[in-house]
């Protein structure tokens, strides 16, 4: 059974990445994305990362999208003739040159590494929330707290950028 | 039957291909803005892949991270294109080519 379900989601994000990245009407990019994200988070489930899967559906296709969408409304971008950076070509070659030393490196890779501590069985003892709360309030502490100083930064800074200007706001 | 970690590594990898060639082809800020998200899922599943094989919770609070920071770049990025639209200015990528200072 699991790897049918791997089967469906891993086809099925990969066609929606090419569908986002391919697609002309930017909504159209912004559904397919959608379908995108949500298959990813049922390749988190069939690896054991329950609560990830929670975070995924949430911030991800809950928030992030819908900000997308927000945007995409708002502007009401028209669909150019030419959906194509002017230079693709030489960028498209730059691009296939990176994508092959990826495929280099990975037929390289042992796909080995050190074994952690939390085993599967050990984390379904007290499930997975819990284990990624103990090791997040601990080991990674100092990494949370600049997460949080870094989203209130961004905060600001989305506020900052997309306020009105003064004289605009005056000029009405 | 169990699925090697060698294809969770394949499917991320070419995600994180599709969403490349996305940000160095097109010409819409926003669709650039999204194939960012498809690289930053691609690296995600691979995180989460490690963590399992490998019995590791770092991976997987590493991943919590990436989506935090996700979030951060498209609410920075989509108020950039919102301030680059208002100006007047196109928001394809190429034509965008003018800095205030």
């Amino acid at each position: 059974m699991v790897p049918l379900f791997f089967a469906y989601f891993s086809l099925v994000s990969i066609a929606a990445g090419v569908l986002t990245v391919a697609l002309r009407n930017p909504v159209h990019c912004g559904l397919a994305l959608l379908t995108l994200l949500l298959h990813v988070a049922g390749l988190f489930v069939l690896l054991n990362a329950e609560f990830l899967f929670a975070v995924q559906i949430i911030v991800y296709a809950g928030a992030i999208l819908v900000l997308y969408l927000f945007v995409l409304m708002l502007l009401n971008l028209k669909t150019d003739e030419r959906y194509l950076h002017a230079h693709h070509v030489v960028i498209l070659l730059a691009g296939l040159a990176i994508c092959g030393e990826l495929v280099l490196l990975l037929s390289q890779s042992p796909y080995l590494g050190a074994k952690g501590d939390a085993s599967a069985e050990a984390i379904l003892k007290t499930g997975p929330s819990h284990a990624i709360g103990l090791k997040m309030f601990s080991d990674y502490l100092l990494q949370f707290e600049i997460v949080g100083v870094f989203l209130l930064g961004a905060i600001i800074g989305a506020i900052v950028l997309a306020k009105q200007p003064k004289e605009a706001e005056e000029a009405r | 039957m169990t699925i090697p970690l060698s294809a969770y590594v394949l499917v991320s990898a070419i995600l994180f291909a599709t969403g490349l060639i996305g940000v160095l082809i097109r010409r819409n800020f926003i669709i650039v803005l999204m194939s960012v998200e498809i690289m930053l899922n691609a690296a995600n599943i691979n995180l989460v892949a490690f963590s399992h094989y490998l019995d590791s919770m770092a991976g997987q609070i590493v991943a919590l991270f990436v989506i935090a920071i996700a979030a951060g770049e498209a609410a920075v990025g989509l108020a950039i294109i919102i301030v680059v639209f208002r100006g007047k200015i196109s928001t394809n990528v190429d034509e965008m080519n003018l800095l205030k200072w």
